[in-house]
């Protein structure tokens, strides 16, 4: 995020794309609706009509797989009626020409064509956006499960930079990041182009500086991702990987695909709490601790590192994740493994990371920092591009519109969305009793209308079937979702959805297209 | 600032804010069961009041500002009175029954029972009896519990902004309902137990905790393993064993919130199908080792394969849901050990 | 001494042979409930609540008394065992007064734990209850007969000491009670207040009353200390709220650990931000006093002052 969650509340205007923040960030959420009750304006932009859009002073259900038409079309507006912010443009900006020129081709007689949405609504939503400075675009998965992901959120920049939305409080770009320390990760170098701090690995300064912290010649060239591994293991190219607590099988998108790559794989290990999924395939399973059994960090969405503490003792002889990576480096042959404990391996961070530099095991005791955080005094950052953009001038790049890989056809007819619901989060939760019988199993939401063409009463058995795999779930009926659409969340492998969705991905991030499946639905015999 | 005077102390204390909240910052304590300071001013429990030199009516401290010169008694005799006399007719209309109550040691209604020595309710009559409603997997509802401070309808309408539930019915039929009074279930509500954390008395209790007594837990502040918020709570610990969750006020994300999540998650911690021992799959099937012989294997495969395939044909998938510390390893690991830069997490998922 | 194999709950364990069931069964961390027993009392087998099952044995046993046996299959928690605790404990609390609202032992009763781990609750009944005979003529020690369950702990604990011997049973059946000596007050009787019984007690019959009205005792802070009164040592806890010492509390005494009156309030004195006044007995009567009397110091104190001044 480029703002903190504690500045949602005072945002003047919400603009809501593509997250479902009351299920999928429920704390986050909350304030989003104690925002709007006392007053703050709401933009929601979803198919979906969430908890959020109903709420919404404006609510946009576009077509789905659409939202850079719709972005194009709202700058359109906003640069017509001259609502834009030319000084910060002028001050801040470059490419602003370029972008003029392909937004050109977004009045809203096309765009309301393309996305469904009228263009009064566009026209009121470019108007309430611009009404204020203090206006927060927040995004999800919405935006960048689609093949065009990358570009989607380029897009939003362009239109928070093309009004001025950005370096201030209470405005900015602000994805809500899904996982606990999906921040962190990446913050980390868990990344196949970058070491930590996003330092680049084909950089030879970089390289350098961390061949001399960590005494070894590194390997210049770029790392695999993960649908690249998974091809090329296919391939026959990857022989051997290294799994630690993540379950390709029911997370990523093709199951199937997923499953085979797993299989031609030479070896396989996995280093989880549980014999998960993709466990199953693995040649071996290293028990590993929880994060209420080890000391460490998260980093959450707004960059505030905080502290993990370790409350129990792991069962049985599950041993410390990081414990056993540096046992096994060690038994490679390698030095600069022989921490004694958490803290050793911050301190390394440190000296690796310069937006972590300030920040010390005894300065988050109690309350996280934020990065960038540069030295031992420095407060933290709330909020980022504070007078300048890292990289100096913001560069905007135009984004044209694209189809979704996959549209619904006549076989096909339903499209299928896919997210996350409030009682569970992603596969663990399954293991948590009470959360379990609260939702027990899938219920895939269904429009009234498909239900009764289909003749589908509520929590009757569906199959649902794509051109990639297909499954059983139970369906219940409900105006959430629009005629002709389906959602479902991917928390249960009972009804493994991601034998449903597509694998196609971005070009850049390498993101699927979670979002958007064309399926066909079928009443099945009740179990 | 102003000046004010509370028990023949003076004192400066910022403008606008109520006698009860000055009181607080000069270390005097003001009983009260509907006041918190993350929701709207009630009024409702009556027993904050206090004596203001010059008024006629006692007054109710949570939702009365402190003015310049003001003259405040907090235990004055008369006001000692009134309070008791509150706490006996409260007591006169609640269960008994403290000596199995879960609430026992969190109880706001006992605290101050003992603090102004009422041993029971003195007047007979009608009580309260509501039938307990338990069907959900996480909370109780005793309604026959309730001392209608409304902290619950307040933090759902004000803080969760979901509105299950309200007040419902008039005089001694006052209760708080949900919608047509149904059961809780995930769909009158967003389960986030909320309404648990700021009940006084044991009117709502979360189920997770029953059986476990407050005084028997270690509280551990940690952060939150599932979404991206990253909201701090405190893990309660017994005999080593994580037995639930309650909020931690100091939490610069989430303060006293939490989500259904983030309140209820801990059952997967203990979980019996926790894998404890390493596996290793011999003619298809997964046998337990020891850790010295799943080392060796993990160990000669990668080594081999680096040998025979060089170190671009190993790769590794670190984690989201692990430390910052646990993924700089991985990563260190991958290029530093293997020599690639295989590693990817699923970031993008 | 030689060992032996029992079964409990399923769990195997060797154990030295005179060891009785409940000493095993804590080898094992499970918790048998007990009211009257006390490993450092002579066992008395009064309280029933420890009654368990043992295979190939027609009565339950009482797991205090019981010796382990070779080869000894038992059940801790089986239905029968579970069923005759609620029993007892129902019993039990027929006779209690219900003010777990504001008894001063809540928190750390074990009546009330039992009751809570077995979902026992106080029932309306016309019947007899105790009578509400309470003796609050030391200011150290109060002694509310109601609230008694007759386990005898305090009786024992007293009798370790041969010089003391205060407290002892009197009466039968219903009218049973705990008397000091005659049936006279703690004031009157021969009682120290070394408060060995308050420490042992575990309901609200005995209650420490320099502790009243201080706070709940989940909501202080303890912190175990050695008295330095003299060589025994006896484990006081120090019990402190907003870092505040106060109050001090006696801890079980032990075998060889005879806790006194001295030793208390010396350990007050030391510890305690604002100790309240001591008392003393004189002629069968408390008086209050100064801590130099108290402490019996005044010779002492007199000969610092002179040899200071002749010092100085």
């Amino acid at each position: 995020m480029s703002n903190s969650i504690g500045e949602v509340e005072e945002n003047e205007v919400l603009f809501i794309i593509g997250s479902n923040a009351t299920e999928a960030h429920p704390i986050i959420g909350n304030k989003m609706k104690k925002a709007v009750k006392s007053g703050s304006k709401l933009i929601v932009v979803d198919p979906r009509k969430t908890e959020l859009a109903a709420m919404a002073n404006i609510w946009l259900p576009l077509n789905s797989g659409t939202d850079a038409a719709l972005i194009n079309g709202l700058m359109y507006i906003i640069v017509k009626e001259s609502w834009h912010d030319k000084e910060f443009i002028k001050e801040r900006c470059t490419g602003f020409e370029s972008l003029m020129e392909t937004i050109e081709k977004y009045p809203p007689e096309i765009v309301s064509r393309i996305t469904g949405i009228s263009e009064d609504m566009l026209y009121e939503t470019a108007k309430l956006y611009t009404s204020t400075k203090k206006a927060g675009i927040f995004y999800t998965l919405g935006i960048t499960e689609h093949t065009t992901g990358t570009a989607n959120v380029m897009n939003l920049a362009n239109l928070a930079m093309l009004t001025g939305h950005l370096g201030i409080e209470n405005a900015g770009i602000n994805p809500l990041r899904g996982q606990n320390n999906v921040q962190g990760a990446c913050d980390m170098g868990a990344l196949p182009n970058t070491y930590s701090g996003y330092q680049d690995v084909i950089s030879k300064e970089k390289r350098e500086f961390f061949e001399r912290v960590w005494k070894v010649k590194l390997n210049p060239d770029k790392g695999l991702r993960i649908p690249e591994m998974l091809d090329e293991s296919l391939e026959g190219n990857v022989k051997a990987m290294y799994i630690m607590g993540e379950d390709p099988v029911l997370t990523d998108p093709d199951a199937n695909h997923v499953k085979k790559s797993l299989n031609s794989l030479d070896f396989l290990v996995v280093q989880d709490l549980f014999l998960t999924e993709t466990a199953k395939f693995a040649d071996v399973v290293l028990p590993a601790t929880c994060y209420a059994e080890k000391d460490g960090t998260f980093t959450n969405t707004e960059r505030r590192v905080q502290r993990v503490r370790k409350a129990v003792e792991a069962p049985g002889e599950c041993r410390l994740d990081w414990k056993i990576l540096c046992e096994v480096s060690k038994k490679l042959g390698a030095s600069g493994f022989e921490y004694r404990n958490s803290e050793e391996i911050f301190n390394e961070i440190r000296l690796t990371t310069p937006s972590y530099k300030g920040i010390t095991y005894k300065r988050i005791d109690k309350v996280g920092i934020q990065w960038p955080c540069p030295t031992e005094n420095h407060p933290g950052t709330p909020y980022l591009h504070k007078g300048k953009f890292p990289r100096g001038k913001g560069l905007m790049i135009p984004v044209e519109y694209e189809e979704p890989a996959e549209l619904v056809c006549e076989e096909y007819p339903i499209l299928l969305s896919t997210g996350r619901m409030l009682y569970h989060y992603n596969i663990m939760t399954r293991h948590s009793k009470k959360l379990n019988e609260i939702r027990p199993y899938e219920l895939a939401e269904i429009n009234p209308i498909d239900a009764e063409k289909l003749e589908i009463k509520e929590e009757d058995f569906v199959r649902v079937t794509s051109r990639r795999g297909s499954i059983l779930t139970r369906a219940t009926i409900t105006d959430k979702v629009k005629p002709g659409m389906m959602f479902m969340t991917f928390h249960y492998k009972e009804s493994p959805v991601n034998e449903l969705t597509n694998s196609a991905y971005d070009p850049i991030s390498k993101t699927a297209e979670y979002k958007i499946s064309a399926v066909k639905v079928e009443k099945a015999e009740n179990l | 600032m102003i000046t004010f005077i509370i028990n023949g102390k003076k004192t400066m204390v910022e403008e606008g804010i109520s006698i009860l909240e000055a009181a607080r910052e000069n270390g005097i304590d003001i009983p009260t069961l509907c006041y918190d300071k993350e929701l709207s001013a009630f009024g409702g429990c009556r027993l904050c009041l206090v004596e203001i030199e010059g008024y006629k009516n006692l007054v109710t401290s949570c939702s009365t500002k402190v003015q310049e010169g003001m003259a405040v008694y907090t235990e004055s005799e008369r006001v000692v009175k009134v309070r008791r006399d509150i706490l006996d007719l409260l007591l006169s209309n609640h269960p008994m029954d403290c000596l199995t109550c879960d609430k026992v040691g969190e109880c706001k209604l006992q605290d101050y029972a003992y603090r102004y020595d009422i041993k029971k309710g003195s007047f007979e009559g009608e009580r309260k009896n509501y039938a307990i409603d338990s069907l959900n997997p996480v909370m109780e509802r005793d309604q026959s519990k309730c001392i209608l401070c409304g902290k619950c309808v307040r933090v759902c309408k004000e803080v969760q902004i979901t509105n299950a539930i309200d007040f419902s019915g008039r005089g001694f039929k006052s209760k708080i309902t949900t919608a047509f009074d149904n059961p809780i279930n995930y769909k009158n509500c967003r389960l986030c137990g909320q309404c648990i954390s700021v009940c006084p008395t044991g009117a709502l209790i979360n189920k997770q905790l029953k059986g476990i007594r407050p005084w028997e837990v270690k509280k551990v502040l940690t952060t939150c393993p599932f979404c991206g918020t990253g909201c701090n709570f405190d893990l309660n610990v017994k005999d080593g064993k994580v037995v639930g969750v309650t909020p931690n006020p100091d939490s610069p994300v989430n303060g006293t919130s939490l989500c259904v999540k983030g309140r209820y998650h801990i059952d997967f911690i203990n979980s019996p199908d926790r894998i404890t021992k390493p596996l290793i799959k011999k003619k298809g099937e997964f046998v337990e080792a020891s850790w010295e012989e799943a080392m060796e294997l993990v160990v000669n495969n990668l080594k081999d394969t680096k040998e025979k395939y060089g170190p671009d044909s190993i790769a590794g998938l670190s984690s989201a849901r692990c430390t910052n510390e646990d993924n700089f390893v991985f990563q260190k690991m991958m290029r530093v050990a293997v020599g690639t830069n295989n590693v990817d997490h699923c970031a993008r998922t | 001494m030689a060992n032996v194999n029992i079964i409990i709950n399923g769990q195997k364990v060797e154990v030295p042979k005179d060891y009785n069931i409940i000493q095993a069964a804590e080898i094992l961390g499970i918790d048998i409930p007990a009211l009257c027993y006390d490993s450092n009392l002579e066992v008395a087998g009064a309280c029933r609540l420890c009654l368990v099952e043992v295979e190939r044995s027609e009565k339950l046993q009482t797991a205090c008394s019981t010796k382990v046996k070779d080869g000894m299959v038992i059940y801790t928690e089986s239905e029968k065992v579970v069923r005759i605790r609620k029993q007892i404990l129902q019993l039990l609390l027929d006779s209690h007064p219900n003010d777990c609202l504001t008894c001063e032992k809540a928190g750390e009763c074990l009546l009330q734990e039992y009751a809570y781990r077995y979902g026992v609750k106080f029932k309306e009944h016309n019947g007899v209850k105790r009578p509400k005979y309470i003796d609050n003529s030391s200011p150290y020690i109060l002694k509310d007969d109601s609230k008694c369950i007759l386990c005898g702990k305090c009786v024992r604990t007293c009798n370790d000491i041969d010089e003391r011997r205060v407290l002892s049973f009197s009466n039968r059946g219903y009218d049973t009670r705990i008397i000091s000596d005659t049936d006279q007050t703690l004031e009157t009787s021969k009682c120290v207040s070394c408060n060995r019984c308050v420490a042992v007690c575990p309901v609200g019959a005995l209650i420490d009353r320099r502790q009243i009205n201080k706070d709940r005792v989940w909501n202080l802070n303890s912190r175990t200390i050695n008295c330095k009164s003299c060589d025994y040592g006896c484990e006081f806890e120090v019990l402190s709220q907003n870092k505040k010492n106060i109050a001090v509390k006696a801890k079980h005494p032990t075998n060889g650990r005879p806790l006194c009156l001295r030793g208390r309030l010396i350990t007050e004195l030391m510890y305690l931000d604002n100790p309240d006044k001591p008392y003393r007995k004189v002629d069968g009567k408390f008086i209050e006093s100064s801590w130099t009397k108290a402490l019996g110091l005044g010779k002492i104190m007199e000969k610092i002052e002179k040899v200071e001044k002749d010092n100085a």
